[in-house]
């Protein structure tokens, strides 16, 4: 089989052709250092299978991050037919040192100048001929994103691959490089061969745009307003749709499950439509809700904001002991603490990954947000729940500050700040719909797996042993529950809860579905067992045990394995769950003393 | 000659031509990978509020630094100091 890997910079649309050419949906984004794993396809290209990698985006071969580290490892073992080099057309002019490195090392590449339709509005031409010839490689101007010159790209690429040789990997990648100044000489001949520049950059959309928006004191509030403002978005168009799935799926249960299951014992009943169906059912009703939130972030990210957001943040971040990049790391954890943490790799130093992959657990995640939702709704009046949110957000800000401040001397670092800004870009809708798409079926592979199962041991603890009152003091929950009584009554928790809990350490969408499941009700009807079980300083005391305690096992087993350290990820477990516990401790029994 | 001096001094609007990086060989290679190559013409275009980090244009592209760092590259301002960077 034939192999061709992708390299370029970050931020240079690489994903964005990987997707075109594999048709799969790898996650795109106008971040640098999205793509976090190596991401491979096998495809057909000619009469030949392809195998594709996607390498992580580099500056440059010398590299001393991660990423540059892994894509050496990758071309000193692993054999390839070809390299695609990917550059941004507009930044043509110092992009273009990877493509002669390659040449230098002799592997066989193929440079594809991405984005050239910005470039064009820019008024940079690039002459890809004479560009071809001087660089002694084929030279290719296309946009991936709308797709323009894309099927000539591929086809030089197969014609290529048709005639290739696999190079065996190379040893000695670093030595075989030449010296810097050598190559600048090169590339300024090659850019003033090749390239034409319009005398006087025309002052752009993106400049006017900036102006505005990183104003130095405008552009905070700004920024905090765009994020409120989403959020608001996000509520405002997903409670309608929360409300049709469920209704969907109070449907199904009436008009199919209850007639079919009519003649079943009840345990069987109780276990399919009490235990899986309102379990899962409840976990997902809020999937509307999380796909617009991805949606939300995609346009955000893909946009560039993000890295404004880094510029206008990195003052604060820095006397935090972190940078730019860990509050937009922090920001991703607002979809999904695993991806922010394997984002850290762009960081060089190891300190500043550590410190910054330390935060990130405290960061909001859609899937405990789904539960703030859900006792929110039960346990406030609507007039206060945006309130109430608002609050766990802050709070979930004060615990990474307060975990930066604490350990920021243990892990100082004094690693350089440098990002790239890219200028602004429209999404697409395709991209927008893959992520959405992408989203849902995350949903379903883990609803399949382990919610359902999460769901199903609940109703087991809750019914068990037979001939009890589900979920009383003598099921399996109410043992296990009073285990912990000792522990949690202090903070206002009780037995029930306690279940939904320990589940939620797996993950937290559980927690809904075990609430569901331990109440044996759905929907409405759940949400006003809710009320009844506890006032809101036991809501709100649990809430906070919940946003704080510990993300949930893919994200300390993503610490371990980034940390390569168990102490670290043990660590960092302990030092989230004590500070969950002092907190609400303070919270519910300082609520108390004041007679609420 | 003119003297040079750190690229941190420089006023949003104002360019200079980068002389020096003074920084170990790793963050040489990544600032020269990012554009920040000896000889070529730099501007600052804007700084953030509470001593945060500058953004420079070199080229056409726009990178942002802290000012720690740009301390760290030594620029000479060009005979004339005007609009001229490309």
């Amino acid at each position: 089989m034939k192999r061709m890997a992708l390299v370029g910079m970050p931020n240079t649309g690489k994903s964005t052709f990987f997707n075109r050419l594999t048709g799969a949906g790898a996650r795109v984004g106008n971040w640098p250092g999205v793509t976090v794993d190596l991401l491979g396809a096998k495809i057909l290209l000619g009469g030949h299978m392809v195998e594709l990698v996607d390498l992580p985006g580099l500056y440059d071969l010398h590299g001393f991050t991660e990423d540059e580290r892994v894509v050496r490892h990758f071309l000193e073992n692993n054999p390839v037919d070809l390299v695609a080099i990917i550059l941004n057309a507009s930044q043509i002019d110092h992009q273009i040192a990877i493509a002669l490195q390659f040449k230098q090392l002799g592997i066989p590449a193929i440079l594809l100048l991405n984005m050239s339709d910005e470039a064009e509005k820019l008024g940079i031409r690039i002459d890809t001929r004479r560009m071809s010839e001087t660089l002694g490689m084929p030279v290719m101007a296309l946009s991936a994103k709308f797709g323009k010159g894309f099927s000539e790209a591929r086809q030089a690429i197969t014609g290529m691959l048709e005639i290739s040789e696999q190079r065996p990997g190379l040893e000695d990648l670093k030595g075989k490089l030449a010296q810097d100044d050598q190559m600048e000489t090169q590339m300024r001949t090659i850019i003033s061969q090749s390239v034409q520049y319009p005398r006087m950059l025309a002052e752009s959309f993106t400049a006017r745009l900036d102006r505005l928006l990183l104003h130095p004191w405008l552009g905070l509030p700004i920024f905090f307003g765009v994020m409120y403002l989403l959020f608001q978005g996000i509520f405002l168009l997903g409670a309608p749709l929360q409300d049709a799935v469920e209704w969907l799926l109070g449907m199904i249960d009436q008009n199919v499950l209850e007639p079919f299951l009519a003649t079943s014992p009840g345990w069987l009943h109780g276990l399919v439509v009490d235990g899986i169906y309102n379990g899962v059912g409840t976990v997902a009703s809020f999937v509307p809700i999380i796909v617009l939130f991805f949606l939300f972030m995609a346009v955000i990210e893909d946009t560039g904001y993000l890295s404004r957001a880094a510029f206008l943040m990195d003052a604060l971040m820095s006397r935090l002991g972190l940078d730019g990049r860990s509050f937009v790391m922090l920001l991703m954890g607002f979809g999904c603490n695993v991806p922010a943490l394997m984002g850290t790799r762009v960081m060089r130093s190891r300190a500043l990954r550590l410190l910054t992959m330390m935060v990130i657990p405290f960061s909001l995640c859609s899937a405990r947000l789904q539960v703030f939702i859900f006792i929110t709704a039960a346990l406030f009046p609507p007039k206060h729940a945006p309130l109430v949110l608002f609050s766990l957000y802050l709070m979930s800000f004060a615990t990474a500050i307060l975990t930066a401040l604490l350990f920021k001397r243990k892990f100082t670092s004094i690693e350089p700040f440098v990002l790239e800004l890219p200028p602004y870009r429209l999404p697409t809708l395709m991209q927008l719909w893959l992520r959405g798409w992408q989203e849902v079926m995350h949903f379903l592979r883990r609803a399949s797996t382990f919610i359902v199962i999460g769901v199903v041991l609940v109703w087991a603890l809750t019914h068990l042993p037979p001939g009890i009152p589900e979920a009383s003091a003598q099921s399996f929950a109410g043992i296990l529950g009073n285990w912990f009584a000792p522990v949690l009554a202090p903070l206002g928790i009780d037995t029930q809860m306690t279940i939904a809990l320990l589940f939620g350490f797996v993950a937290k969408e559980i927690v809904v579905g075990a609430l569901a499941v331990i109440h044996g009700m759905e929907g409405n009807a759940l949400t006003q067992q809710i009320a009844i079980s506890m006032d809101w300083v036991q809501a709100y005391s649990f809430m906070l045990f919940t946003l704080i305690y510990t993300p949930c096992l893919s994200t300390i087993a993503t610490l371990r394995s980034e940390s390569r350290s168990n102490l670290y990820a043990w660590g960092t477990v302990a030092w989230s769950l004590g500070l969950a516990w002092g907190v609400s401790f303070v919270f519910y029994q300082g609520a108390r003393a004041l007679g609420y | 000659m003119s003297q040079s001096i750190p690229l941190a001094e420089l006023k949003p609007g104002q360019n200079g031509i980068i002389a020096r990086l003074k920084v170990d060989e790793a963050l040489y290679q990544r600032l020269t990978a990012m554009g920040l190559r000896i000889g070529r013409p730099i501007r600052v275009i804007r700084r953030a509020a509470l001593s945060g980090p500058i953004q420079v244009r070199v080229g056409l592209t726009d990178l942002i630094l802290r000012r720690a760092d740009a301390l760290n590259i030594c620029i000479t301002p060009p005979p004339n100091n005007t609009d001229c960077y490309t």
